[in-house]
C-alpha cells in the first residue's frame, strides 16, 4: 500500500550525496589534504595527499548514498511498524535466562580462557578484557544510580572514582591498613564527597546540574594536580601495596600465594584473583542497586525523575533523596577507586580526567538509562571494543607500520553513538522494568512499603 | 464545629511582581466537601498549590489541623495527611500503576499499604485491570483517577482535587463524582474540589466558593449559589452539560 511512499526518489539521493561529499572535501582538505612533515633537517614542509583526500570524499559521498538507500528506508519502514503489545516467545526465553546465564559465564571465564590459551597467554585476556571491562560495568552501574535512576545528569563522576583511588592509596601506603579495612573507609570518603557535591547542586537540574559536577570534576582532578606534598602531583603515587588473599601475598616468596599452596608461581594467580574481586565488587553494586529499587527510597529515586513537584507533595523529602543517590553512586565509585589503585599499583591525575566521565557517561547512556543489562552490554561494547584496537596488528600490515587503530577510538565511539541513538534514541534497553507485581502482593513485605524518608 | 480543618487568612501569592492571589480567605470543616470555582486564570490552582507552600504565600497565613502550616516545607505538610491530585494529574508516567499508588502511600503506615490498596481499587475497578501497565499509557480518565487513587493511598485528612473534570468524558466526569460523594459519605473524608464545571462541582459540595482575579467574590451553600443569577450567567448558561 505504501510502496508509492517508501520508493526511494533517486535524484535527491544522488543530491544528498553530491552535497555530502562536498562537504566532506571542505572539511577535508586541510585536515587530509595537506600534512606538515619534518625532513632530514628537521625543517617543516608541507605536502600533499591528495589521493587520500579524494578517496575519503568518495568514501563519504558513498557512504551518504548507501544511507539513503538502505538505511534510511529501513528506518522509516520501521517507524510505521505497529509496536508489539505482547512479547513473542523467544524474548521472553532471552530474558528471563540471560542474566543467570551472562552471570554463569562471566564467573567460569578465567577457567574458559585458562583452558584456551594456557597460564603464558591468559594474563592479557583475563586483564585487559574481564578486569578492565568489569572496572567499567562497575562505573557503569554505580553512575547509573544518579543519572539512569535518580535522573541527575553527573558529569564529574569520576572525582569519586579518584577519591577512592587516593584515599586508598594514601592510606595503606601511610598506615599499612590492608585493602579490606580501606575498601569501605574510601568508599565512605567517596559517598562523603557526594554528599558534599550534593548540597551545592541540590536546586539544580538538567543543564545547570551537569555544568557543575563537570566543574566538581576538574576541581578535584586540579587540586590533586597542585597538592604536591599530599599527591605526588602529575608524578602521582607508585609502590601502593596490592591486595593479598586473606594476608597471603601475591609474590613469588616463601610466604606468597603459590608457596603457601604449593604452586608454581605466577603472576596469573594474582589476576584471576583480582578479577574475581572486581566481579564480585561489580555484582554487589548490581544487586544492591535491584534491591533499593524495590525499595521506597530507590521508588523515590526514579519518581524524582519523572516529577519532582508531584514528589514532594507525597511527602518525599527530595533533598535527602537526592542526596542518597548522589552518596549512594560515588560510594560504588570509590569502591572500584581503590580496586583501581590496588590492581594498577600506581596512580597518576591522568587517570581521572574528564575524558573517563564522559566515557562512563556514555555506559549509562547508552545502555538505556535505568537498564543494568544495558549499562553491562554497552561497557562491554566500548571497553571491550577498545581495548581489541590494541589486537588489530595486521591493519599495519595495509596502512603502513605507523598506523595505531586505538588513535581511531575516538571516532569510532563516536560514530558507534550516532548510529546507537538513530536505531535507539533512548539506549540500547530503553523498557523500565517494573519494580513490583500485583501477583506478588501477598509477599509485598512490610519493608516494601515503608515510608522513605529518603 | 469548632476550628476549621483547613483555614486560610488574608493569602497573597505572588509570581514574581504578579499578585495571583490578594488576600484570600477560605475555611474547610470537617466531613465537608468545600469547591472553589472561577474563570480560567482566576487564581483557583495557585490556591491549592499554596496551602501545599509551593509557591509560598507571601502575607497571611495557613493552618491545618490546628496548626501553622505556611512556612512548612511541601512534603512536611504533606506528612500532616493532606493529600492532593494536583493540575495536569502528574502522575509517574514510567512507573506502573501498582508503582504509583506505592508512592502515594509514601507517608502512610506501610501495614496498611495492602488494605488501602484493596480499598481504592474497589473504589476504581478500571485501575485494577490497569494495575501492572505504565501511568503514562492510560487514558485521561484513568489517569485522573489513578491521581485521586494515589492521593488517597495517604490516608488523608483532606483531599484537595485541581479539576478532576477536565478534558473527560461526562460518563467518567460522573464516575469520579460519584467516588467522590462516596469518599465523603461513607469515610468521612474532608474534600477541596477546585472545578470549572460549575454545576456539578456546586450539585456535589456542601459549600461553595467562587474566585474572580485572586478575590473570594461569592461563597454560600452549594445549592444558594446555583440559585445565584450572576452565577448562573457566569459559569452555568450553556455549561449544563
Ligand atoms: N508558574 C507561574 N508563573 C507565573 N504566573 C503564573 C504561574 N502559574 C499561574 N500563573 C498566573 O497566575 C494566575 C492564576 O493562575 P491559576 O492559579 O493557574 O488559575 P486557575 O487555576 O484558576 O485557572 C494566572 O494569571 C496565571 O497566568
Ligand atoms: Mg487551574
Amino acid at each position: 500500500m505504501a510502496a508509492e511512499g517508501q520508493r526511494v526518489d533517486i535524484a535527491r539521493a544522488l543530491r544528498d550525496a553530491g552535497v555530502t561529499a562536498l562537504i566532506a572535501f571542505g572539511l577535508f582538505l586541510p585536515l587530509i589534504g595537506f600534512q606538515t612533515v619534518t625532513d632530514i633537517r628537521n625543517d617543516l614542509i608541507l605536502t600533499t595527499r591528495w589521493p587520500l583526500l579524494f578517496a575519503i570524499t568518495a568514501i563519504v559521498g558513498a557512504g551518504r548514498l548507501a544511507y539513503s538507500f538502505g538505511f534510511e528506508p529501513w528506518l522509516n519502514q520501521r517507524a510505521l511498524r505497529p509496536v508489539q503489545a505482547a512479547p513473542s516467545a523467544w524474548r521472553s526465553f532471552v530474558g528471563k535466562w540471560f542474566v543467570p546465564f551472562a552471570i554463569g559465564f562471566v564467573i567460569v571465564y578465567p577457567v574458559i580462557v585458562i583452558a584456551l590459551n594456557g597460564f603464558g597467554g591468559s594474563v592479557k585476556w583475563i586483564d585487559n578484557f574481564g578486569i578492565q571491562i568489569l572496572i567499567y560495568v562497575m562505573l557503569g552501574w554505580g553512575l547509573n544510580i544518579v543519572v539512569g535512576l535518580a535522573g541527575l545528569l553527573d558529569l564529574g563522576y569520576v572525582a569519586f572514582y579518584a577519591v577512592g583511588a587516593y584515599s586508598y592509596a594514601l592510606l595503606a601506603k601511610t598506615f599499612g591498613f590492608s585493602f579490606w579495612i580501606l575498601l569501605p573507609m574510601a568508599g565512605t570518603l567517596a559517598s562523603f564527597w557526594g554528599i558534599l557535591l550534593g548540597f551545592p547542586v541540590l536546586r539544580l537540574r538538567g543543564d545547570y546540574l551537569a555544568i557543575v559536577t563537570l566543574a566538581f570534576g576538574e576541581i578535584i582532578r586540579i587540586v590533586i594536580i597542585n597538592w604536591v606534598d599530599l599527591t605526588g602531583g602529575y608524578a602521582g603515587i607508585s609502590g601502593i601495596p596490592r591486595p593479598t588473599f586473606f594476608g597471603i601475598p601475591f609474590n613469588a616468596n616463601e610466604d606468597g600465594f603459590a608457596a603457601v599452596f604449593g604452586l608454581e608461581f605466577s603472576p596469573l594467580y594474582r589476576t584471576v584473583f583480582l578479577y574475581y574481586l572486581i566481579l564480585a565488587l561489580a555484582l554487589l553494586t548490581a544487586f544492591v542497586t535491584v534491591r533499593l529499587r524495590r525499595l521506597p527510597v530507590g521508588r523515590a529515586w526514579e519518581a524524582l525523575r519523572e516529577d519532582e513537584i508531584a514528589c514532594r507533595s507525597l511527602g518525599i523529602n527530595t533533598t535527602n533523596t537526592k542526596l542518597t543517590a548522589f552518596a549512594m553512586g560515588a560510594m560504588f565509585a570509590g569502591f572500584a577507586g581503590s580496586f583501581f589503585a590496588a590492581r594498577q599499583g600506581f596512580i597518576s591525575p591522568e587517570s581521572f580526567t574528564f575524558l573517563e566521565s564522559a566515557t562512563i557517561l556514555s555506559i549509562v547512556v547508552l545502555g538505556g538509562m535505568g537498564s543494568q543489562i544495558g549499562v553491562a552490554i554497552a561497557a562491554i561494547v566500548m571497553i571491550g571494543g577498545t581495548e581489541i584496537m590494541r589486537e588489530l596488528d595486521f591493519l599495519k600490515q595495509i596502512f603502513g607500520p605507523t598506523f595505531d587503530p586505538t588513535q581511531y577510538r575516538m571516532l569510532l565511539f563516536g560514530f558507534a553513538m550516532v548510529l546507537i541513538m538513530i536505531w535507539r534514541p533512548r539506549g540500547l534497553i530503553a523498557t523500565r522494568a517494573p519494580s513490583v507485581f500485583l501477583k506478588e502482593r501477598k509477599s509485598i513485605s512490610v519493608d516494601l512499603v515503608k515510608e522513605g524518608h529518603g | 464545629m469548632t476550628t476549621p480543618l483547613l483555614s486560610v487568612r488574608g493569602v497573597k501569592t505572588f509570581y514574581g511582581r504578579v499578585m495571583a492571589l490578594k488576600g484570600v480567605d477560605l475555611d474547610v470543616s470537617e466531613g465537608e466537601i468545600v469547591t472553589l470555582i472561577g474563570a480560567n486564570g482566576a487564581g483557583k490552582s495557585t490556591l491549592m498549590m499554596t496551602v501545599c507552600g509551593n509557591p509560598r504565600a507571601r502575607e497571611g497565613s495557613i493552618a491545618f489541623a490546628g496548626r501553622d502550616i505556611t512556612h512548612l516545607p511541601t512534603h512536611e505538610i504533606a506528612r500532616l495527611k493532606l493529600a492532593q491530585a494536583p493540575e495536569g494529574r502528574r502522575i509517574f508516567s514510567r512507573m506502573t500503576v501498582l508503582e504509583n499508588l506505592q508512592m502515594g502511600a509514601t507517608t502512610a503506615e506501610p501495614a496498611e499499604f495492602e488494605r488501602d490498596l484493596d480499598r481504592v481499587l474497589a473504589l476504581f475497578p478500571r485501575l485494577k485491570q490497569r494495575i501492572g501497565q505504565r501511568g503514562g499509557t492510560l487514558s485521561g480518565g484513568e489517569q485522573q483517577m489513578l491521581a485521586i487513587a494515589r492521593a488517597l493511598m495517604a490516608r488523608p485528612r483532606l483531599l484537595l482535587l485541581d479539576e478532576p473534570s477536565l478534558g473527560l468524558a461526562p460518563m467518567i466526569v460522573r464516575q469520579i463524582f460519584d467516588a467522590i460523594r462516596a469518599l465523603n459519605k461513607q469515610d468521612g473524608l474532608t474534600v477541596f474540589l477546585v472545578e470549572q464545571n460549575a454545576y456539578h462541582a456546586l450539585k456535589l459540595a456542601h459549600r461553595g466558593y467562587v474566585m474572580v482575579n485572586g478575590l473570594i467574590t461569592l461563597s454560600g451553600t452549594g445549592s444558594e449559589l446555583l440559585e445565584r443569577p450572576e452565577i448562573k450567567s457566569a459559569y452555568l448558561e450553556g455549561g449544563r452539560a
